[in-house]
């Protein structure tokens, strides 16, 4: 269904307002676009890693889930979800569920739940083709615990466990391409999105990972306020900036095929992502030149390997 | 009237749950529990069983899909053992927090390290404070016979616990028994259909399950976690009574053996029991009133009723499978003996840590325990009371 941005607005939103999530944020946005590609009459199954999206919408008595969700700890999203599915497919077999009505299996988590310490878990889920979509919300650090580094962690960034000090400027590693990985898992979709500012490329990913039978991932890039230090009217912005850059591309990959969503026309230098963003302030002093110079080129190499991945995998 | 078979432990759980016919078994291999999903998966390869087999990349995911897959409204159901169920250690408290009723046999070994693969008790020790029932198995016919019990005690209405049953890895795992099994449609009935209350598949009530539960109420769901074990000693029993009625074999929380008139008691669990009850034998046909009480249900643990049956003793050797390295004594000691002071029972007890690692436990070391506590009841001193069994420069 071609995007109505009319129309998906009007549609009830199936995660409340009311929970306790920060303005400024990408991560809510992530959940309630996502959760409007469900088409209202199914039903969807929601697991959430541990992290600030569980923390701030879950809290006993009281939740923003309108669907059935599950939350056990940091690392098994993807596992626990497998056991729901699992189970989903084994009472409909049995007749033990209404025949006609379907339910969707979607896991949300944060960098940290996702690159680092729930890797293998999602890695596992999606090795055995369980039929979910995998969302990771992705704002480059452990935000919930205080914004400690994380292999999603961009290079040089300043975190708390990877403070840009006297000698050691900040986060000393590039980020992990996760993206890369769960294609490597041979998915029949993974697809890379921003949380805010072009919804429509939110949603059409969000549907289409959603109605691909089997194991689907997306990955998207969530604005954090307090981790990445910029103010909180900017979040549209700073996304738009993100992909402008080609900091972070949209592009999606079905059975192994690279679509670029999007090709900006003028490739923005990366100091238009980075000035905004306290957690870079150290690279723009004088002397740090190079800081920036590096971050450049990781950008444009990866942009390159993206650009040459399509062409090949489209030959 | 049953069915004879000669089978394996691992074997006899795996025919249990075949006859459960649970929705999901997620399950990683581990020695000595790794036959368990292997014949299982068997089961689901040939269209023996409606369950979806979901072969994890790890425990930790075994137990996570388990819970997934009980909070979704199926029945759930696992194997492992030792380090398996460590990794596990995390999910086993989720479990029995969000009240889920799974399932697990738990063939117990050793937990590295050093790594070692063969049975003691360590693995079920560390999460005996974890809120799940824990039953005991002295040979592959209770090991059997627990599983068929265990949905219908997990699953009742004041309980919601998950359950594990526990066997002596390779000792009784791995050996071949007689055994007689209950016929299928008899296992059908008596097991009855999963019908949960809430749960997440049902579309006209979604709910949400684990939340973040802050000082306003985790201490009031903890108490309720706490009754609910509590009145599961009832439940246990009442369910012994019907299934005594299906299968003419008889279950309680604990079993005595020649404990009427008996002055030296052994407690222990699982296959050391079948060992101390030749003991027990050989000593009584020399006129020893030796005596063993043999814990079925280590959690709820029946402090009451095991110090109720103490009373009479004049010394009580208490053995554990697993130290529980605290400098004071192991873990079934200390609950039988807090249990004993509670209800004023005064018998001079000792434990014996035994067994460790595998250690072979034989009737000459069972016979060296009541002839210990033969001179306790002699000469009314009981020395050092945290001691070990069979280990090298003990004796």
């Amino acid at each position: 269904m071609a995007f109505n941005p009319k129309e998906v607005a009007s549609r009830p939103s199936r995660l409340t307002s009311g929970h306790r999530m920060c303005a400024g944020c990408g991560a809510p946005t992530v959940a309630k676009m996502i959760l409007k590609a469900v088409k209202p009459e199914d039903h969807a199954v929601i697991a959430n890693a541990t992290g600030c999206m569980e923390v701030s919408t879950f809290i006993y008595p009281y939740t923003a889930w309108t669907d059935s969700f599950i939350h056990t700890a940091f690392e098994c999203a993807g596992a626990t979800l497998s056991g729901v599915e699992a189970a989903y497919k084994a009472m409909k077999r049995q007749g033990k569920l209404p025949e006609d009505k379907h339910t969707k299996f979607i896991a949300f988590g944060g960098d940290g739940g996702t690159y680092d310490i729930g890797l293998q878990s999602l890695s596992g889920a999606m090795e055995r083709g369980h039929d979910m979509v995998y969302v990771c919300y992705d704002n480059g650090a452990y935000m919930n615990t205080g914004i400690q580094r994380s292999s999603a962690t961009p290079k040089f960034a300043d975190t708390t466990t990877s403070p840009a000090g006297k000698v050691i400027p900040g986060k000393m590693q590039n980020r992990k391409d996760l993206a890369k990985i769960m294609v490597a898992h041979n998915l029949p979709y993974v697809a890379q999105t921003i949380a805010t500012g072009i919804l429509k490329d939110l949603y059409e990913k969000a549907e289409k990972a959603i109605y691909t039978e089997g194991p689907c991932f997306l990955n998207v890039l969530a604005p954090c306020p307090r981790g990445w230090g910029y103010n909180t009217e900017d979040i549209m912005e700073l996304n738009k900036i993100a992909v402008e850059t080609c900091y972070w591309p949209l592009y999606e990959v079905e059975n192994g095929v690279y679509k670029i969503n999007y090709k900006p026309k003028n490739k923005l230098p990366i100091e238009e992502f980075l000035k905004p963003q306290k957690r870079f302030k150290h690279m723009f002093k004088p002397g740090n030149e190079w800081m920036i110079e590096e971050f450049q080129k990781e950008v444009d190499a990866r942009w390159q390997e993206l650009l040459d991945l399509e062409e090949i995998t489209n030959k | 009237m049953g069915i004879r078979e000669r089978l394996s432990g691992n074997e006899a759980a795996a025919i249990a749950m075949k006859q459960i016919n649970p929705d999901v078994v997620a399950a990683f291999p581990i020695t000595p529990s790794t036959e368990i999903p292997q014949y299982f998966s068997t089961f689901v390869s040939n269209g023996e069983v409606d369950t979806e087999f979901v072969a994890v990349e790890s425990e930790h995911s075994a137990m996570s899909a388990c819970i997934g897959a009980q909070a979704a409204g199926g029945r759930a159901m696992t194997a492992t053992s030792a380090n398996g169920l460590s990794l596990m250690w995390e999910m086993i408290y989720i479990a029995s927090s969000l009240r889920l009723p799974i399932v697990m046999s738990l063939v117990n070994r050793a937990v590295s390290g050093p790594l070692n693969i063969h049975n003691d008790h360590s693995d079920a020790m560390g999460v005996r404070d974890s809120g799940w029932i824990q039953l005991f198995s002295e040979n592959n016919q209770e090991a059997y016979d627990n599983l068929i019990m265990a949905h219908r005690i997990a699953e009742h209405k004041d309980v919601l616990l998950p359950l594990m049953v526990c066997q002596d890895g390779f000792i009784t795992s791995h050996s071949i028994e007689n055994i007689e099994l209950i016929e299928d449609d008899k296992v059908k009935e008596f097991v009855g259909k999963y019908q949960p209350e809430h749960y997440l598949l049902n579309d006209k009530e979604p709910i949400a399950v684990g939340p973040l539960d802050l000082q306003g109420y985790l201490f009031e769901h903890k108490v309720q976690q706490a009754e609910a074990m509590r009145k599961a000693k009832d439940v246990i029993l009442e369910v012994a009574k019907d299934f005594e009625k299906m299968t003419g074999r008889k279950y309680g929380l604990f079993e005595e053996y020649k404990m009427e008139d008996a002055e030296l008691v052994v407690v222990c669990m699982n296959s050391t029991a079948g060992t101390t009850k030749a003991t027990v034998d050989e000593l009584r046909a020399k006129g020893v009133k030796a005596g063993l009480l043999k814990i079925r249900v280590f959690r709820p643990f029946p402090a009451e009723e095991v110090a109720k049956a103490l009373t009479k003793a004049k010394a009580v050797a208490v053995l554990d499978k697993a130290d529980s390295l605290n400098a004071v004594g192991g873990a079934l000691f200390e609950d039988v003996v807090s249990g004993m002071f509670v209800s004023k029972v005064n018998v001079p007890t000792v434990n014996y840590i035994y067994g460790i690692g595998g250690r072979d436990t034989t009737v000459q070391d069972i016979e060296s325990v009541y002839n210990d506590l033969s001179k306790i009841v002699e000469n009314g001193d009981i020395g050092n009371p945290y001691r070990y069994l069979g280990v090298r420069g003990d004796k």
